[in-house]
């Protein structure tokens, strides 16, 4: 089935041949983007994060025939110009990335905390970030890129 | 001499090649495509393997060490860089390609910078040494008066010829000469900087290829359905339960190997989880719930005696007062973020597998041994994947892409699930320590003795599952990794002998997982001393200070310097006056100190841990982290940072959170609901203090600050409480039992 999904500010339209598909896997096999990774399948470690309509969500559970017209927003759709957005070039400029495979969904997650609230303290980016797992320990690069986008 | 710089295909040949290369494919990053090979030599002994300058002066270097996510590919670039004066922009690096990269040993045990970071300077300086000849003779001047900058050398007299013109796409043809010397560090410009890696804004972009992200023309997805307990035998299979699931193609049946192939990726998901299957009744595993007992009882097949001095029993017998303790530390998995992925492709009867494993040279050896090929018919490309801090699933998936493949006919790639990657990562042994003490009438230590009860083999090949499974060819090894080092002691007692008591067998498929037996030894090892500390009424860090070798000055300095930067003004432990009587709040902090001389060899680290024990809850929090480290000459301070970083806060969940559950068949713990890690508001603070030593050898740095935390924060609840943890993890329950046992 044909569905028109709205993505980074493009409306697309993809053949879904399997409408139980979760939207990840026709972001990154239908649409090619690679920000959004494959993590659990469960909705516990963040790794698919994107924002659906500004909201953080977990894009390996929601089946993608729920979405509707609502918009989707990826680590790719963060760029400016082509270019690393703030909150992106925070992350680089900390180095705040060792394998890197959960840090889309971190950026992600973050992003949402800064647009709701662009000068969180570090309790609440703490509390904010509880939903989204690093193995490699990134963790305190990580809020340091956070807060360093939050005081730029 | 100009013969030496001369291509020709057959010197090439002759200098040892093992086959294929193109060569447009010399200056490529990471990983090749995997097309129309052509020969490259990749003999250990060979400039040629590493290194390559072409017509444009672009520098590659060929490595079989492997970035897993740790930096280590603009360390290694940085040392070829100061080595031969080159830009960094004009380096680029292929890894753990078999056919183009020399076989360095797996990426493991904190050695890519030590031992293959060694060989690659020294290429380096055999190549610069060599070119530095070749322009001495283009510009007529003497070698020692030539200089180098940006690839160009320069004579006194100005004139000036580039590396480009002088080897430029040809091949070195030479040795490695060991004389060769390497730059003096006094002139590094390079080495020892926080040059940002390049990954990582491809990273943050969503522009970096993980081995998730590769696809072949014509790639089919796979996925596998493992038994539901570990020996059952696979009994029946209903296709027909999935044959409607759309993009269906064809099951895969081995043995009890069972794989799906399909046409989507979430075809492949769907009928791994939807797929009617029955299997045998198995119950190979211990009761989780005696797991000690088991491994007591377990039978030992040898004893290595890691370190034995004067005569241990004798003076435990003569001991006036003795104690003893029993450690234990639960299994762990690896818990990369991103299952395991491969994909494996045969044209023509051979086989290319893209792979994240950390071993692609003995991957190869592996696959072809499993699917009785000759090895020249096995080619692994390493792309890179999730972290994982070991031997996690990268290589299992692998040989489950390569027999998919090979019936399919097409390009297959297994992408595991989250359930696949915690239930069959092969995982850190559980481990039991025996430690005993003795002193003398005056309190003196008279003796050290411990027993390791851990299984038996090395860093060898971990069987692949697929191979089990399907009765193919296989190793046949137990291999949980290097577990006996820091078994040993870096404190000196009159009497000592450590030994390991190796096991026959442990009860889930192990490998070794970041510290691999240097973490588990070093817990019993460091808590032990504390102990010893305590029962004298000595302060923990002068304790250390007063038993490590007089002559050791790296170890005292950096006790020394841990001493300062935590501020420790402790005295004995858990001696500090408390409020008596009623406790005003069930809040009790600590702090505790430990210590390692990573395989009484190399890099050195301390640490102290505070800690928060809630002892109506049970719960402990590390609040503060401070580390000393020296790993001697730094080659990238941003990485040895990210490195202890890591270190420490893996190794917080580890000991906090983490334990592998499982039942009598199998694991149970399959999810990160089961097998919660550490998220953001337990994080502790970090201090860390980087003692950079540039005209010391360069040590590792991967995993020496990890083997110090465990015990670290037992002795802080220790100090805390009063309560020894000696079981890893120190969960509710635990600590709440010890509170309650004082």
């Amino acid at each position: 089935m044909k569905i028109a999904l709205n993505v980074n500010g493009r409306v697309q339209e993809v053949d879904v041949g399997d409408p139980s598909t979760p939207l990840l896997y026709v972001l990154r096999n239908e649409l090619g983007l690679h920000g959004p990774r494959f993590g659990c399948g469960l909705g516990q470690c963040g790794a698919c994060m994107v924002h659906i309509d500004g909201e953080p969500t977990f894009s390996c559970v929601l089946p993608v025939i729920a979405l509707g017209s609502r918009k989707v927003t990826t680590l790719e759709g963060l760029l400016v110009d082509g270019k690393p957005g703030k909150l992106q070039q925070a992350f680089i400029d900390e180095e705040a990335a060792q394998c890197g495979y959960c840090i889309s969904g971190m950026v992600m997650r973050a992003q949402s905390l800064l647009d709701a609230k662009p000068h969180p303290t570090d309790e609440e980016i703490r509390n904010h970030m509880a939903t989204n797992l690093c193995r490699c320990g990134t963790h305190i690069a990580i809020m340091r890129a956070i807060r360093r986008a939050a005081t730029a | 001499m100009n013969s030496r710089f001369d291509l020709s295909r057959r010197d090439v040949l002759k200098a040892g090649s093992a086959m294929v290369v193109a060569f447009s494919l010399v200056g490529a990053s990471r990983s090749s495509a995997g097309e129309d090979p052509v020969a490259k030599p990749v003999d250990l002994d060979q400039v040629d393997s590493f290194l390559s300058i072409d017509d444009k002066g672009a520098v590659t270097l060929f490595t079989g060490k492997v970035d897993l996510g740790t930096g280590i590919r603009i360390g290694l670039q940085q040392i070829v860089a100061e080595e031969l004066d080159v830009p960094l922009a004009v380096m680029s690096t292929v890894e753990g390609d078999t056919a183009l990269t020399p076989d360095q040993g797996p990426t493991y045990g904190s050695q890519s910078i030590q031992i293959a970071g060694a060989t690659i300077r020294q290429a380096a300086a055999t190549a610069r040494s060599a070119l530095l000849d070749q322009a001495a003779q283009r510009l007529a001047a003497a070698k020692t008066d030539l200089t180098v900058a940006d690839g160009l050398v320069s004579a006194p007299d100005g004139r000036r010829v580039s590396y480009a013109e002088l080897i430029g796409g040809k091949s070195f043809s030479l040795k490695l000469d060991p004389l060769a010397a390497p730059k003096n560090p006094s002139l590094y410009k390079v080495v020892g900087k926080p040059i940002p890696r390049r990954d990582i804004p491809e990273k943050l972009t969503g522009r970096f290829t993980y081995v998730h992200d590769f696809r072949r023309p014509g790639m089919l997805h796979g996925s596998v359905i493992r038994p539901p307990a570990l020996g059952a035998d696979l009994e029946t299979v209903d296709e027909n339960s999935v044959k409607n699931i759309p993009g269906y193609l064809r099951i895969v049946r081995d043995g009890n190997f069972l794989g799906v192939v399909t046409e989507t990726e979430w075809a492949a998901v769907r009928v791994a989880r939807e797929l009617k299957t029955t299997w045998s009744k198995s119950a190979t595993l211990p009761e989780q719930d005696r797991l000690w007992d088991h491994v007591r009882a377990t039978r030992v097949i040898k004893d290595d005696v890691t370190s034995n001095v004067g005569d241990s029993e004798g003076a435990l017998a003569k001991a006036k007062t003795r104690i003893s303790a029993t450690y234990d530390f639960a299994m762990h998995t690896h818990g990369s973020i991103g299952p395991s992925c491969a994909i494996s492709e045969f044209k023509d009867g051979k086989l290319t597998c893209w792979t994240a494993s950390q071993a692609t040279h003995n991957l190869r050896k592996q696959l072809a041994l499993m699917l009785s090929l000759p090895l020249e018919s096995v080619r692994c490309i390493y792309v890179e994947g999730a972290g994982c801090y070991g031997r996690n699933g990268h290589e299992d998936a692998a040989a489950d892409s390569a027999l998919l493949a090979q019936v399919a006919g097409r390009p297959v790639r297994v992408q595991w699930s989250r359930a696949d990657e915690h239930g069959w990562d092969p995982k850190g042994a559980p481990t039991l320590i025996d430690l005993k003490a003795g002193f003398d009438e005056r309190g003196n230590i008279t003796v050290w003795q411990s027993d390791f009860f851990i299984p038996q083999g090395a860093a060898g090949n971990v069987d692949l599952i697929a191979a089990t499974l399907s009765g193919k060819p296989r190793d046949n090894l137990i291999s949980p990794g290097g577990i006996t080092g820091d078994s040993a002691i870096p404190y000196q007692f009159p009497n000592v002998k450590t030994v390991c008591r190796r096991l026959e067998t442990t009860p889930l498929r192990p490998s070794w997982i970041r510290t691999p037996g240097r973490m588990q030894n070093t817990f019993g090892n460091e808590c032990f001393v504390d102990e010893l500390a305590a029962a004298l009424k000595e302060d923990p860090l002068e304790f250390r200070l007063k038993h490590i070798d007089a002559t050791d000055r790296r170890g005292r300095e950096l006790l020394e310097r841990l001493r300062d930067i935590a501020a420790w003004k402790q005295g004995p432990a858990h001696s500090k006056p408390r409020a008596s009587g009623i406790l005003t709040s069930s809040i009790l902090k600590g702090r505790g100190i430990s210590y390692v001389k990573y395989e009484l060899v190399r890099t050195y680290v301390g640490i102290v841990a505070d800690v928060e024990v809630d002892i109506g809850l049970g719960d402990v929090r590390v609040t503060k982290v401070f580390v000393v480290h020296d790993c001697g000459q730094i080659i990238n301070p941003n990485g040895v940072r990210a490195q202890i970083e890591g270190s420490v806060i893996q190794t917080v969940s580890r000991v906090l959170k983490e334990e592998v559950m499982f039942d009598r068949g199998m694991v149970t713990s399959l999810d990160w609901a089961t097998y919660p890690i550490l998220r953001f508001p337990e994080l502790p603070e970090l201090v860390i203090d980087l003692i950079d030593r540039p005209t010391e050898k360069p040590w590792g740095a991967g995993e020496p600050s990890a083997a110090v935390v465990p015990s670290a924060i037992s002795n802080a609840i220790y100090d805390a409480s009063g309560a020894r943890l000696r079981s890893v993890p120190f969960k509710r329950a635990k600590v709440k039992a010890a509170l309650q046992s004082i």
